[in-house]
């Protein structure tokens, strides 16, 4: 698998740590109640289809990015800095 | 039998090897299986479930008989396919699967046996008593089965692993292989062209047709000539391209100095490449696949194409009266090439009742080949046409039933090929795996010319896309015969009729499992073992289908496939592992003082990949604890140095460092002043302590935080996270420095006299009160000094730029020896902490909170924090959690354990009466007996409380008292002043 960083090129996979679901960009306020943080900490989709998700350039520039990733045909999308994808 | 003035080798090069113990000659480009045919040997192997006598089928590397064990000693590699394994000067190779000798084999009495070993016979067989399942069945039958063995010797060969990338990966030089790389290389294009073969060509060594007017090979040669001058272009022969995957990427496995039996120093047997292709072209060619019918596995039987290949290629007949079987016009071919060389055609028997007339060679049409026989080699084959049946005698057959498009890689990705009814064989889905195009005979393309232009075409495809110019090139002429063939599967009639040979699958055994309604084509698989030996059925899957189609009623293309996975040929598991055995795997990183460590002896333990020191032996201590006792006594009474450099350390910069700070600790960092440092403990999102550490104000936007040995890599990557994640916006940066600056501790009450003898200025006590740092110099050199301590003792940490780490530590070691103390190790280290109650991963290990190690004050209110809202769940601040408490055996000999589980002293040691666990446990020099650090519930309101320890690996029980987690100077003014 490989991976088109934004700011390095395309780059094998190994030079990629996984986080997990693009979720955790979105963290709530600390007043925000108790199911808010339940779904930001601990509740995650499991799709077979389209991901968001947060791969870390270690092995490179040390960017965080946000990389669609199709779980059934392995196919890479758009794949943006997280930097730059907070809403 | 050799054929005067025929095929590619060189005669001029004599080389010598054995098989099986007896010497033999080829020639420089033979392989071992053309080499034992020219030496009439018929005979290469045993079958692996009835050990029937076998010879080469193939010359390729389907081949699923020839398989023999080459080299020795830690060198010996077995299960080696005779086709693909080039003679050389020396070579040694051994048949296998055989006792005691490849001509009289015990085991064969299997073969006696057959009528019961037929599909499922395992299944149906050793079923009961279930007792004997491992003890008795699986030993005796992995013993009776299987082919070559393994040395069990470790490391004989070196194998290496390798990157490459490209613009065009051609799979396969054959005709369409050498014409897609020539159109892609002309053109500018970096290619690779990949062969698994020693020689490139594919099947124009092997036949008679011109290419061009002149020789295939003749052709081909010219082409690699003028693909060798092309810098663009990289040839890689011996090299099996086995995985297709993701992005392009594909696995090849290049076999290196297998053809050789030299060595050079350093030079790897295999190398395993991963190739990162924009674009690929596989042009992998095609198999031919036999014909069943009964005793179709006799020595002597081979395919058609195998047949030219040895007399064309290798200037080899397989036998002198050479028989010819098939249904299409390629048995014709055969026979014209085998007369060609002068060698006799008793009879071509062709299936089709409509086959092309020849004057040539003796042809019977509508007719079949129903039985052979000849265990050792082939006497005679029995022929059946609609008089009825005849012998023809004939020591070879070659016989061919269709060619399967080598469609493996394009269903490496989960696409399953496409049966194509008019040329009877599976060919690929298009797009199957993206970047992916097929050309030639993998893609159903059988003449020479449609080879070349469908070559050629994959390469102006790929080029357009890749945005270069295509110039159009005339195609170079070559044969367009037609390819006629109706389907031929297996003769039907009584007897044993061969599908799979190396493990043993016949007709029946297919009509058997569809019958016991394993009729899905993947049950069938595994119910007969069909296509599961090292070959994975690459002449015999779309055959045994066929035939299930036909028991169950079904067409072809309704049975399907099974699934194709890599890797398309055997790959070694030392290729796959190469460069990451031993230290390979787990690199190590030394600090700077490692050198000096050594040198005193000291035992090093690994931290991560970091080497620390345990402890520094002096003469005469008999063991560890010794030395322990002594450094501590080192840092508690005069001085002690020790490296402390594998913390991690993190430069952090910026307007916004100190809210970052405050944002990533518990605690307020921004109050913090330049020039002091503080304590900070970072959480996880989810409320638990994820790591500590001091963290030093070096100026207003200046900070360098430490972490933990363990957690560097993790808290470096939280960092980056929380500012690009969740503060984009704040001006701050990170780099991690820990391999830019030597850290040593110097800590005890004559720390500070120590340090003075030493910094270019002497440090004046009011300046560094506890917690302070600054700018030092240190022999003209700009060092760091931070006033911490981890011990409980006075304690400095100073630092210098690593490359004079290893001279300050032995300047420093040097001097506390002249003060009384002298440098400590990690276990010293793990004392000190342990006796102040300070804690390490070995507490916050990932399931306790802040509020668990009494530091849930250390959860700032004035501010929002990592973690913070999470850490305030009322699961995780009930008084009754597991908190962390001291521990001190009631008896001052009584024995601790790290790991060991706590109890009511009355309660019975089951997990039900747990109340918590033991962490960390040392003998105290200070107090004169073990101490140790645990959870206990409501620890905190239990001191002097008596627990149980109990640990019930060992067998250890000790009564404790519980304690404050601090048991040495608990108001810190050894620390402070």
């Amino acid at each position: 698998m490989r991976i088109p960083c934004p700011l390095c090129g395309t780059r094998d996979r190994r030079e990629f740590w996984y986080r997990g679901a693009a979720v955790d960009l979105e963290r709530p306020a600390p007043d925000a109640g108790v199911e808010a943080w339940d779904d930001f900490v601990y509740l995650r989709e499991n799709p077979a289809g389209p991901t968001r998700e947060l791969w870390y350039h270690e092995g490179g520039c040390g960017a965080w990015l946000v990389v669609e990733r199709d779980t059934v045909t392995h196919e890479i999308g758009r794949v943006a800095l997280a930097s730059e994808e907070r809403s | 039998m050799r054929l005067a003035g025929r095929g590619l080798i060189d005669r001029s090069k004599p080389v010598a090897f054995e098989f099986d113990g007896a010497r033999h000659s080829g020639f420089e480009g033979d392989t071992l299986a053309s080499a034992l045919l020219a030496n009439g040997v018929r005979v290469m192997g045993r079958s692996f479930k009835y050990h029937r006598p076998r010879g080469v089928l193939s010359a390729g590397s389907e081949e699923p008989n020839a398989l023999v064990t080459v080299g020795a000693g830690d060198a010996r590699e077995p299960n080696v396919r005779a086709t693909m394994q080039e003679i050389h000067e020396g070579l040694q190779a051994w048949s296998q699967n055989r006792w005691p000798s490849l001509g009289f084999d015990l085991m064969a009495v299997n073969d006696l046996a057959a009528p019961f070993l037929g599909a499922g016979f395992y299944y149906k067989t050793f079923m009961w008593p279930r007792s004997f399942w491992e003890k008795l069945y699986e030993p005796v039958i992995r013993r009776a089965a299987g082919l070559g063995a393994l040395s069990g010797q470790a490391g004989g060969e070196r194998y290496e692993r390798a990157h490459a990338f490209c613009d065009l990966l051609v799979i396969g030089a054959g005709p369409a292989g050498l014409m897609a790389a020539l159109v892609a290389g002309r053109a500018g294009a970096d290619v690779i062209l990949a062969d698994e073969q020693a020689r490139m060509g594919g099947r124009l060594l092997a036949e008679t047709y011109e290419v061009d007017g002149q020789a295939g090979h003749l052709w081909a040669d010219v082409v690699l000539a003028e693909l060798d001058a092309l810098p663009n272009v990289r040839r890689m022969g011996r090299t099996t391209v086995f995985g297709a995957y993701d992005g392009g990427t594909y696995g090849a496995l290049e076999r290196v100095l297998h053809h050789s039996g030299r060595r050079p120093r350093g030079a790897p047997v295999e190398t395993y490449w991963t190739i990162v292709a924009k674009r690929a072209v596989l042009a992998a060619g095609a198999i031919e696949r036999p014909v069943a019918f009964r005793n179709n596995d006799r020595p002597g039987i081979m395919t058609a194409g195998a047949v030219r290949a040895y007399v064309n290629r290798w200037g080899v007949s397989p036998g002198q009266s050479v028989a010819v079987f098939g249904n299409s016009d390629d048995a014709h071919r055969t026979a014209r090439d085998l007369l060609a060389a002068g060698v006799h055609v008793p009879a071509v028997i062709d299936s089709r009742e409509d086959a092309p007339e020849s004057r040539d060679f003796e042809l019977r049409r509508g007719a079949v080949v129903c039985d052979a026989s000849g265990r050792r080699g082939l006497e005679a084959v029995t022929i059946r046409t609609a008089q009825g049946e005849e012998r023809i005698a004939a020591d070879a057959l070659a016989v061919t039933g269709g060619w399967n498009p080598t469609v493996h890689l394009t269903c490496h990705m989960n696409a399953r090929p496409v049966w194509r009814d008019d040329i009877a064989c599976f060919v690929p889905q298009e797009g199957a795996v993206p970047g992916l195009r097929a050309a030639g005979a993998c893609n159903g393309a059988f003449s020479t010319a449609t080879c070349l232009r469908e070559g050629a075409a994959a390469a102006r495809a790929v080029l357009e896309e890749l945005g270069r110019t295509v110039r159009d090139e005339p195609l170079p002429e070559a044969e367009d015969d037609p390819y006629r063939i109706a389907p031929l599967w297996a003769v039907s009639g009584k007897g044993r009729a061969w599908l799979d040979f190396q493990n043993d699958v016949t007709v029946k055994d297919v009509k058997q499992a569809a019958q016991e309604n394993f009729r899905s084509v993947e049950h069938m698989k595994r119910y007969t073992t069909q296509g599961m030996a090292t070959d994975q059925g690459k002449n015999s899957n779309v055959a045994a289908l066929a035939v299930l189609a036909d028991a169950t009623g079904r067409g072809i293309p309704q049975t399907g496939t099974t699934t194709f996975r890599p890797p398309y040929s055997p790959v070694a598991i030392a290729a796959l592992g190469a460069g990451a055995e031993g230290k390979g795997f787990r690199p190590e990183r030394f600090a700077t003082s490692h050198a000096a460590s050594i040198e005193r002896g000291a035992p090093m333990i690994e931290a991560g990949l970091w080497y620390r020191p345990s402890y520094f032996p002096r003469d005469g201590e008999s063991d560890w604890r010794q030395s322990c006792d002594r450094e501590v006594g080192y840092v508690r009474e005069a001085v002690g140095v020790a490296d402390v450099s594998t913390l991690g350390k993190i430069d952090i910069q910026g307007k916004d460092a100190a809210a970052f700070l405050d944002f990533v600790y518990s605690n307020m960092f921004s109050t913090l002043k330049v020039g002091r440092v503080r304590y900070g403990l970072m959480l996880r999102e989810d409320g638990f302590v994820m790591d500590d550490g001091t963290t030093a104000r070096l100026g207003e936007k200046h900070y360098l935080m430490t972490t933990t040995t363990a957690a560097a890599g993790e808290v470096m990557k939280h960092l980056e996270f929380v500012h690009q994640g969740l503060q984009p916006d704040w001006d701050v940066r990170f780099v991690s420095v820990t391999e830019q600056w030597a850290q040593f501790a110097v800590a005890g009450p004559k720390a500070r006299e120590l340090l003075d003898g030493i910094l270019d200025a002497p440090l004046d006590a009011a300046d560094w009160p506890f917690m302070s740092c600054g700018a030092v110099s240190v022999g003209g050199i700009a060092g760091r000094l931070f006033r911490i301590s981890f011990s409980g003792e006075q304690g400095f940490e100073i630092a210098v730029p690593a490359r004079y780490g290893a001279a300050l530590f032995d300047i420093l070691t040097d001097r506390a020896e002249a003060l009384g103390g002298g440098p400590y190790g990690m276990e010293a280290l793990n004392v000190l902490r342990i006796e102040k109650g300070f804690i390490t991963h070995a507490e916050i290990h990932g399931r306790t909170t802040a509020f668990d190690i009494g530091m849930g004050r250390m959860v700032s209110a004035k501010k929002d924090c990592i973690g913070k809202t999470m850490s305030e769940r009322p699961g995780l601040l009930e008084a009754d959690r597991e908190r962390l408490v001291g521990l001190k055996p009631i008896n001052a000999d009584g024995r601790m354990l790290a790991g060991a589980h706590l109890f009511r002293e009355e309660d019975p040691p089951v997990r039900e009466n747990g109340q918590g666990y033991v962490t960390s446990v040392c003998h105290s020099p200070m107090l004169g007996q073990m101490i140790g650090l645990g959870f206990l519930k409501g620890g905190s309101d239990r001191h002097g409380e008596i627990v149980k320890m109990w640990d019930g690996l060992r067998g250890v029980t000790t009564l404790c008292e519980v304690t404050g987690p601090v048991f040495f100077d608990p108001d810190g003014g050894r620390m402070r002043g």
